[in-house]
């Protein structure tokens, strides 16, 4: 379970999140849509501790993830996250980007970290893609490998930050396929998504974030049909 | 340390040294006027059709960038006495340092020109500008705001591998020093002193460059 | 022979050469291990350092930059000679050419990790690697890669002056040919031969240099 009790975070005067109160329930796909600079990409880098916060507290599965003497490494092990930009590493191949952090991070032999490599790239669709470096994948399939490389760490949450924002548009889709199918196996995740029909199909609940500050959350039917706040009429308006 | 730092000498001094460095700026403006010229032409034989433009060329740039510029000195001092050519200390360092800033400003220009797509000269002369005119107003300056600031760099560089100059008896900035510590043997006060002012000349001209740099590419992205 | 008092060039010649090639090989490999070693740490100081840490680190190293390499030769060797702790050249020169590797490898490193960026350090940390697991595993082999072509540039003007520190009286490959110039007045000969080692070595590294970076690019 992930708990944010109020949180407030600030890039020096600008302050991006006011005040946030949210609960991910195990097993739930959260969307989180908003206008860009609304700080729900702000959200997931403090979710994973890769960004401080001021007040409040994030508690994942009870470890407070900003407290004093909580292992970062070992909380990160915990939460898989894909960026706008891949990332994937370009001095390994398909399969060592996958094996790397197994390999360093939960110390399995190559043999194992093989094998779950594996399995997670025939589950994202590079199954055959193993020896290729990621300069030869289109931007899907990397963005495809991000996600294995994510889940080779078996983490019990994901987090997407835009993840298909950078995409051409004929590359978004097997990405959001691949981000369905996670979500049909019962997996935990926070969506940071532009992709409207994704929030409304796939997420349990949708949050909108305007300015820093939640407007509104719940179940996609009333959300994004029938929205209350003014800010949130007008951003549907635009991107529907 | 039992040493008594004795400063008195190198103050007198300060007179001399200071006509030296004048000695150095300039020793070091005329190899890069003369390099810049030459590299020029170095980096268009080598982009030339005709082997004999290119090969002669590409030899100079390779010798220049790949043997150390003490030895190029050596071999316009000493080295051409056997063909009866005997240069003296000034012109052989001018010499040997516009040699080796024509062979390292070679390769700058080429990625200068290489930075600035062949389009834009299309384009300029689509706008009905001449041959001529398109490369002087729209390739010239876009090649000059690439090699800016390498070239700076280079300068610099000119400026403290004349201190080679010492080695082959030229009294610019460090031979005055060492002539003076032949006399006095106050070795580390001289060169210290030397290299305060190395240090000063190097920085006021990174600093020039800039500025000059700013204003005439301001508002440009890098 | 014209009936001068100087001697042809002669095998006792060519093997002192020889002789002084090596020594110039000897103390540039010497200078350019400890230097780049030296230099990739204080690189990692100037990309990850407090503002204050790297301010006063990179204008300590600028002043190797900014000062001409042979004024530091001599500085140092009179210095440690007046401070009471006289060295020979060779050790002399080494150090001074080391601490000057070591200020240009410094530059080449940061901008190797500067390189690297922050995303992908995040996307390395966002997989539970830590600082140093993330620089092993990601920024030192990636930055690596970018910059290796400018690290061959350093190593070989090191290389190329290592023959400065002739200047203190160690007799490296230059000053045994100049020394050789005297003696048999064959100075074209013998310079050419000069020329030739400092060039064999150097051109065909910095041709393979030029190679891997265009490599590297695509």
């Amino acid at each position: 379970m992930i708990q944010l009790e109020n949180v407030h975070k600030a890039f020096g005067a600008l302050e991006v999140l006011k005040g946030i109160d949210l609960t991910v329930r195990e097993g739930e796909v959260l969307s989180v849509i908003g206008a860009s600079g609304s700080g729900k990409s702000t959200l997931l880098y403090c979710v994973n501790g890769l960004e401080p916060i001021q007040t409040g507290r994030i508690v994942v599965d009870g470890t407070d993830v900003h407290g004093r003497g909580t292992d970062m490494n070992a909380l990160r092990r915990r939460i898989g996250m894909v960026f706008q930009q891949w990332n994937s590493f370009p001095h390994l191949t398909v399969l060592e980007n996958v094996t790397l952090a197994p390999r360093v991070v939960r110390k399995l032999s190559k043999k194992d970290a093989r094998e779950i490599a594996i399995s997670q790239l025939e589950r994202v669709g590079l199954g055959d893609k193993t020896q290729a470096y990621p300069s030869m994948l289109s931007g899907g399939q990397q963005q495809r490998l991000a996600i294995a490389r994510a889940l080779a760490m078996e983490p019990a949450y994901m987090l997407f930050d835009e993840a298909t924002s950078a995409l051409d548009p004929e590359l978004v889709g097997e990405v959001l396929d691949t981000m369905r199918m996670l979500a049909t196996d019962g997996m935990t995740m926070i969506v940071v998504t532009h992709e409207m029909g994704f929030a409304r199909d796939v997420s349990d609940r949708v949050a909108f974030f305007h300015q820093g500050v939640m407007e509104e959350i719940g179940p996609p039917s009333e959300v994004m049909l029938k929205p209350q706040s003014e800010h949130l009429q007008k951003f549907l308006a635009k991107v529907l | 340390m039992n040493y008594n730092f004795l400063w008195l000498p190198v103050f007198n001094a300060l007179p001399e040294l200071a006509r030296a460095a004048l000695v150095t700026l300039e020793v070091s403006v005329v190899s890069m006027v003369i390099g810049l010229g030459l590299g020029l032409l170095l980096c268009f034989a080598r982009r030339s059709d005709r082997r004999l433009a290119r090969w002669p060329a590409s030899v100079w740039v390779e010798v220049a960038r790949n043997t150390p510029v003490l030895f190029q000195i050596f071999v316009f001092y000493w080295g051409l006495g056997e063909f009866g050519l005997f240069l003296s200390s000034y012109v052989a360092v001018v010499s040997a340092l516009a040699f080796n800033t024509a062979g390292y400003m070679a390769e700058t220009f080429r990625g200068g020109f290489a930075a600035v797509p062949e389009t834009q000269l299309k384009a300029a002369r689509s706008l009905g500008m001449s041959f001529i005119q398109a490369n002087a107003r729209i390739v010239v300056p876009q090649v000059i705001r690439a090699v800016w600031y390498p070239m700076t760099n280079q300068f610099v560089w000119v400026i403290l591998m004349s201190s080679l100059g010492m080695l082959a008896g030229l009294r610019e900035l460090s031979g005055e020093t060492q002539y003076f510590n032949s006399r006095t043997f106050r070795t580390f006060e001289f060169f210290f002193a030397a290299a305060v002012i190395y240090y000063l000349i190097a920085k006021l001209v990174m600093l020039g460059a800039r500025i000059i740099g700013w204003r005439l590419f301001r508002g440009q992205p890098l | 022979m014209n009936g001068s008092v100087f001697t042809a060039l002669d095998w006792g010649d060519v093997f002192f050469l020889g002789e002084a090639a090596l020594r110039t090989v000897q103390i540039s490999v010497i200078a350019i291990i400890v230097g780049s070693l030296l230099g990739v740490l204080l690189g990692w100081t100037l990309a990850a350092g407090g503002w204050l840490v790297r301010l006063s680190t990179s204008g300590v190293l600028d002043v190797f930059r900014s000062v001409p390499l042979l004024i530091q030769l001599i500085l140092f060797d009179s210095f440690v000679a007046i401070a009471g702790y006289p060295m020979q050249a060779f050790w002399s020169g080494t150090i001074v050419l080391s601490v000057y590797c070591a200020a240009l490898v410094a530059m080449v490193a940061r901008a190797g990790i500067e390189n690297v960026g922050r995303d992908m350090q995040r996307a390395s940390r966002s997989l539970g690697m830590s600082y140093l697991q993330t620089m092993r595993h990601v920024v030192w082999p990636i930055g690596l890669r970018t910059v290796f072509p400018s690290w061959i540039g350093v190593s070989l003007s090191i290389v190329k002056d290592s023959a400065l520190v002739s200047a203190i009286g160690y007799i490296e490959l230059l000053r045994a040919s100049q020394i050789l110039n005297t003696k048999t007045q064959e100075s074209f000969k013998i310079m050419l031969l000069v020329g030739l080692f400092y060039f064999l070595i150097s051109y065909p590294i910095s041709r393979w240099g030029d190679r891997l970076e265009r490599r590297w690019k695509k």
